[in-house]
């Protein structure tokens, strides 16, 4: 699958589905200049140009926050719900049961996930919903003007000298042991390693967590914050480095499989990972959980793909509905015949 | 058999009493947890097979095992199903509460009950008919583990010797009840059978009440309110359904999830041509139901008060981005515990008004199991029409309790889908305007997520949205759009089913009521007829925004009592929004709020009462 040829572009402006980047775009960011969530928001116009999504297929979710309004700020031609503060998932999860050829992208923050959305969030991972779901995480609530978010680290000080004292939300390591077949965290500064992952996730069937730092730069970018970009940049220590090959990239890959491990998505794209300084294997989930808590411990801000497995059938496939969409079947599929109700009847008299 | 035999005493004045033909209600006093469903159900189809008009109200705990229950059937010739608050036969069951469920009789009432908690003392006034149980129940079930499920199944059998409740009719009723399973129908019955034969042998009859064949339930059928909304949902064509446990709506989505498995799934490929997902909370519930409609799907979930309040900011959601989503609320009563298993129309103004900011909501108003069925269909053709979340309040004692009704008509019209653009219609138009009012009408076009053209994206969000959906803080975007969603309201108005009215002669005395008070209105009526020569018209609200014939209703007559199954009148405030000052001047109130069902004679003395003060 890997070898599959593509045809060749008609000309090398537009992407393998004859469309150009421009199509990608959204609406102009009303974010702060230099915030982090600009940069994610440009990675996935790259990524879903680059891998030729078709936008009308896109359905956009987000929350409520800063992050959420982002999904304007890409793929303007594609569907979007903005829906209410940390209820995402569950809106994200109907219109997967109302049309299973969705390609559902939600951005969320970590307030919107991991304080009011915590509920919907844990749900939506133990259902491995085939979703990709990214937290612009930046340790505070930007839009209500700075203050802490559920994944601030221990000692982390807010602008005003208050600082936090409780532990943070992991929610990579939530997702990881609650269900999610793709778990990431990256950086919104690192460009390489971000649109590598979330390559992966548009390839991948099943719940996609990316937890991507995304420095707040109003109110969460000073000395003492833990999500500034200069502390993540200094405590930035990734499990590998990640090259993603898409299935239609007529190319073949060498690697080393001594130091680098291949993972092969649902639609035949690959993940390579090239070892750094430890072997890492992201198949292991007891070992993705104690590298979590053991780098946490160590003060390390640890990046790249933690856990995949492209093999867990998705919500969707467990509920053994019909490939077409539930949304647009006709009514000879959806209203039983009157020998039905003449039968219901029967046994009730 | 081995039992005490004891002669029940014939009063005197009761000896020589013509006999009361099909005109009693039973309750039978018995603890939760204990088989004593079967018994009840059993018994009520019994009757029902015997042509006799009768309802079951079941008085139930929150709790599983262990709290005490009380069932009644009414069987009245003059088809009369709505709860009364006296009967004439006791079944007592329950020591806990024996003795208050005797002292509570009326003279002259029946009491069967175990003879171990020797009521016979309390009253001299009752007709006592002693039954040893235990005794019974050893011989007819070995297992002493069964024992206490089947031991009430004695009872079906007394009843039915001493009321005249053929055998058969029990033995067909108990089939039905257990249908593929031969073992315990047959292990009730020889329950029955003993209690049958033991009352042959060692009862007098005594009182006057006396069940007999009649032709009044020919063709019809027995049914919960529940089931016959989850076959409305199933025959609306529901594709996506999201619920969240809670009583006294569980029984929705589950009877639903059985009648989906046997009727929809697709033969060609064997697929569902639904889904149905348990949600982790009410708010999930209604997220999910209102994505799938996003999407295109006809959904729905089912709730009660709790879940309306967590719904309730995504209600406001689903109002104002303009997405379809159908919400059963089987109301009951209150907040947290104390009394969720029983019955109220709690929830009319939370619910109408649900949401912050200016939000408002239509709602159906069924008063039967058929009307269950029928309008859980047109609730989601005119979720889909208006592009709205649509409620259909129901409550307990309609969802949970076993009703008669003729059968169910099959949809005669087409499932209507409302305005959504194809792409070819999009490419046509080049491009269309989501939130635009093109026809009047205050509804918009739209668009499903994946059709595949350049311009048929859109990007649905709260409030602030101007004709294209695109963002805008704006106030006269603002303003134009809720001016728009307002009118929109308007059009439900004419799309909502219009009141059921019956005038009368002398429009002086008019009764506004909803939902399961219906059936004790309809008696009500003949009550105050019959005892207070008060001919009363009656306006029965089928749909909230209400239509212009219930002005018309409340012009016509001098007084006009609304009738609410809640403390603080919320139809009556809901009505008190939309009425002139001197419509307003009219209204009067009749609450009923205990947690039982509603009564007739509850409604007519109130309402003679107040007639006597005016």
């Amino acid at each position: 699958m890997a070898t599959t040829t593509v045809p060749s572009s008609p000309s090398a402006k537009t992407n393998r589905v004859g469309l150009e980047m421009a199509y990608y775009k959204g609406n102009k960011s009303t974010l702060c200049a230099g915030c982090g969530h600009n940069a994610i928001s440009e990675r996935i116009i790259e990524a879903c140009f680059e891998m030729g999504v078709e936008p009308h297929r896109v359905a956009k979710f987000s929350g409520i926050g800063c992050s959420s309004k982002s999904p304007a700020y890409f793929l303007s031609s594609a569907y979007g719900v903005n829906a209410v503060h940390g209820r995402m998932p569950s809106v994200a999860t109907g219109a997967l049961l109302a049309n299973r050829h969705l390609l559902a992208l939600g951005v969320s923050g970590d307030g919107d996930s991991a304080s009011i959305g915590i509920g919907q969030f844990v749900h939506l991972m133990r259902r491995n919903l085939p979703l990709i779901y990214i937290i612009e995480d930046n340790g505070c609530y930007g839009l209500t003007k700075g203050q802490f978010s559920a994944t601030a680290d221990v000692g982390s000080k807010l602008k005003t000298g208050v600082v936090n004292d409780l532990p943070p939300i992991d929610t990579c390591a939530l997702a990881i042991q609650l269900g999610a077949t793709y778990v990431a965290r990256s950086f919104s500064g690192d460009k390489r390693q971000l649109l590598a992952l979330v390559k992966g996730a548009l390839a991948h069937n099943g719940t996609s967590m990316l937890d991507v730092i995304s420095p707040c730069v109003t109110f969460n970018d000073h000395e003492g914050s833990t999500k500034s970009y200069s502390y993540v940049k200094d405590h930035d220590e990734p499990v590998a480095d990640v090259t993603f090959v898409p299935f239609f990239e007529d190319i073949s890959v060498d690697y080393d499989p001594g130091t680098t491990t291949s993972i092969t998505l649902h639609d035949g794209s690959q993940v390579l990972l090239r070892k750094l300084e430890t072997a890492y294997d992201p198949t292991n989930k007891g070992a993705a959980l104690q590298m979590l808590t053991e780098s946490h411990d160590k003060g390390e801000i640890v990046t790249g793909l933690f856990y995949v497995d492209p093999q867990r059938p998705n919500f969707i496939d467990l509920l053994n509905v019909m490939e077409e969409p539930l949304a647009t079947l006709p009514e000879s599929k959806v209203r039983p015949p009157k020998e039905v109700l003449d039968q219901v009847m029967e046994s009730l008299m | 058999m081995a039992t005490t035999h004891v002669e029940p005493k014939l009063d005197a004045s009761l000896a020589g009493r013509a006999p009361i033909i099909n005109n009693l209600s039973i309750q039978v006093a018995t603890v939760n947890g204990s088989g004593s469903q079967t018994a009840n159900l059993v018994l009520l189809r019994a009757i029902f097979q015997m042509g006799i008009p009768v309802s079951g109200k079941n008085l139930f705990p929150s709790n599983i095992a262990g709290l005490p229950t009380w069932f009644t059937i009414r069987a009245s010739k003059q088809g009369y199903i709505a709860r009364r608050r006296d009967s004439e036969y006791m079944v007592a069951m329950n020591p806990e509460t024996a003795e208050e469920d005797v002292l509570s009789l009326k003279p002259g009432a029946a009491c069967v009950y175990d003879e171990r908690l020797s009521l016979k003392r309390l009253r001299d006034d009752v007709i006592f008919y002693p039954v040893p149980f235990d005794q019974l129940v050893a011989p007819v079930c070995p297992d002493a583990r069964l024992r206490k499920l089947v031991r009430n199944m004695i009872y079906d059998g007394i009843l039915a010797k001493l009321l005249g409740i053929e055998m058969e009719e029990i033995h067909k009723a108990l089939q039905k009840q257990f249908r593929k399973k031969a073992k315990a129908a047959e292990l009730n019955w020889n329950a029955a059978r003993a209690g049958y034969e033991f009352a042959e042998k060692n009862l007098v009859k005594a009182d006057p009440y006396t069940l007999e064949r009649m032709n009044a339930t020919r063709g019809k059928i027995l049914i919960e309110g529940n089931a016959a909304t989850a076959l409305g949902s199933m025959f609306a064509g529901v594709t996506v359904v999201t619920w969240y446990p809670i009583t006294p709506s569980s029984t929705v989505c589950e009877t639903l999830t059985d009648y989906m498995k046997r009727y929809r799934i697709d033969k060609e490929t064997g697929k569902a041509t639904f889904a149905i997902v348990q949600a982790e909370d009410e708010l999930a519930a209604l997220g999910m139901a209102l994505g799938a409609g996003w999407a295109g799907a006809r959904s729905m979930t089912a709730t009660s008060g709790p879940g309306i309040s967590l719904m309730a900011e995504f209600t406001g959601f689903g109002y104002y981005v303009e997405i379809p989503a159908v919400i059963f609320d089987i109301q009951r009563v209150g907040p947290s515990t104390g009394l969720p298993t029983r019955t109220a129309q709690g929830d009319i103004i939370s619910t109408a008004l649900l949401s912050h900011g200016d939000t408002k909501h239509p709602m159906f108003l069924p008063c039967s199991v058929s009307e269950c069925f029928t309008m859980a269909i047109d609730a989601f053709d005119l979720a889909e029409d208006l592009q709205t979340p649509v409620f259909v309040m129901t409550d307990l004692d309609l969802g949970m309790n076993t009703w008669m009704s003729d059968p169910f008509p099959y949809p005669t019209k087409p499932i209507a889908r409302g305005k959504v653009l194809s792409a070819e219609d999009v490419r046509r138009m080049g491009g269309f305007e989501r939130y635009k009012d093109v026809d009047g009408d205050g509804i918009g076009y739209r668009t499903l997520p994946g059709t595949p053209d350049r311009l048929s994206g859109w990007f649905a969000r709260g409030s602030g949205h101007n004709e294209k959906a695109i963002y805008s803080e704006r106030p006269d975007v603002y303003v134009n759009n809720v001016d728009r969603l307002a009118h929109k309201f308007e059009t439900a108005r004419h799309k909502m089913p219009g009141p059921i009215i019956t005038e009368s002669e002398k429009p002086e005395v008019g009764i506004i009521a909803y939902g399961t008070s219906h059936w004790a209105i309809e008696e009500s009526l003949d009550q105050l007829r019959r005892e207070h020569d008060i001919d009363a018209g009656y306006c029965r609200l089928r749909a909230f925004p209400f239509s212009p014939e219930v002005h018309d209703f409340i012009n016509r007559y001098q007084r006009v009592y609304v009738v609410d199954q809640n403390r603080d009148a919320q139809m009556l405030g809901l009505l008190r929004l939309e009425c002139s000052a001197e419509e307003i001047a009219k209204l009067r109130s009749v609450r009923h709020y205990d947690g039982s069902a509603l009564d007739a004679r509850s409604v007519t003395d109130e309402i003679a009462s107040q007639e006597d003060a005016n």
